[in-house]
């Protein structure tokens, strides 16, 4: 069943990524790391579809946020993260999947592994943690290729803060800030041996990213002893867009 | 289009073309390959949208285990890969 989402508001993350706040009438509320699918159609009525993970925690207002990497050969991101206007309308479906998410009645470590844009439905984990004031224990390990392609970067600051904090680490895969212990590179046993939840612990892990990232990931945490019944993947494919 | 041509995705994202024919989730339901016998999560099977529709193969053996293919205003799907699927009600 298709709805007509209204978008009520834009923010852009980075330089190629925007959130897209839109209003639902209707919507039935979602669970963090859910998606929807999004459908555009032409005006000779060519359509296409595309699956976007929702970054907002579940709300009472009938609102979500989709947070868009502009890919350079994607045939929907561009329009999505670019040319969208406030007062426009995108056709949805969802919220969709069952099985890549977090809800609220889990109480064991979380351990949340993302690569570029795959932090969008860990962000939403993330955020339902917050709103429903759970203290599950909870790790992220983001892996950008530079500071400024973090997404969320003030928000995470402030949950690595406050009370019954989330851990973040940041492992950056072009370029560091300044004085950065660990150079250039991407994450590897030791950075997984270091900073990720110890498997005797037996955290639920989300990895989200693009697939060769989510395909190393998995395999380092099983390395390190996580069953892989414990590790849950959102791969985005090399193309970060799906059909 | 991806340049890597068989680069697959997870079954995660056969959920919205599932969901028009299924009532209840099945991405998150327990099926078995009938090829190599594995019981794994729907979610976890790998996906290729490069199809002409959407084929989700075992992601131990990469047996087929199920295909949908939307022709005009019909659905078909093949589903005879799987031995069964156990879906939470």
């Amino acid at each position: 069943m298709w709805r007509v989402g209204t978008v009520v508001a834009l923010h852009d993350e980075t330089a190629t990524a925007r959130t897209i706040t839109l209003k639902v009438p209707d919507w039935p509320n979602h669970v963090g790391g859910q998606h929807v699918d999004v459908r555009l159609t032409a005006s000779d009525g060519y359509s296409t579809v595309r699956s976007y993970s929702i970054a907002s925690a579940p709300g009472p207002q009938g609102r979500i946020e989709l947070t868009i990497e502009r890919l350079p050969n994607g045939e929907v991101s561009p329009y999505l993260a670019q040319e969208l206007a406030v007062g426009d309308r995108l056709e949805l479906r969802g919220p969709i999947g069952g099985w890549f998410v977090w809800r609220s009645e889990q109480t064991e470590p979380i351990q949340l592994i993302a690569g570029g844009s795959g932090i969008v439905p860990l962000m939403a984990m993330i955020r339902s943690r917050a709103s429903a004031a759970s203290t599950a224990p909870f790790r992220l390990l983001y892996s950008v290729r530079e500071p400024r392609a973090i997404f969320y970067r003030d928000e995470l600051q402030a949950q690595s803060d406050r009370g019954h904090s989330v851990s973040i680490t940041y492992a950056y895969t072009r370029a560091t800030p300044k004085d950065w212990p660990r150079p250039p590179s991407r994450i590897d046993a030791a950075l997984i041996a270091n900073t990720t939840w110890p498997s005797n612990l037996v955290p639920t892990c989300y990895v989200g990213g693009p697939t060769s990232f989510v395909e190393s990931a998995t395999d380092l945490l099983i390395a390190f002893g996580n069953g892989r019944d414990k590790v849950r993947t959102e791969r985005f494919g090399s193309i970060g867009e799906r059909k | 289009m991806s340049s890597h041509a068989h680069e697959y995705i997870d079954g995660n994202a056969a959920a919205g073309d599932l969901s028009k024919i299924f009532a209840v989730d099945v991405t998150a339901a327990q099926g078995q390959c009938a090829n190599c016998g594995a019981i794994r999560r729907f979610a976890e099977a790998h996906l290729y949208m490069q199809a002409p529709g959407v084929v989700a193969r075992c992601a131990v053996c990469e047996h087929v285990l199920l295909r949908l293919v939307n022709v005009r205003q019909c659905m078909f799907l093949d589903a005879r890969g799987m031995a069964y699927l156990r879906l939470d009600m």
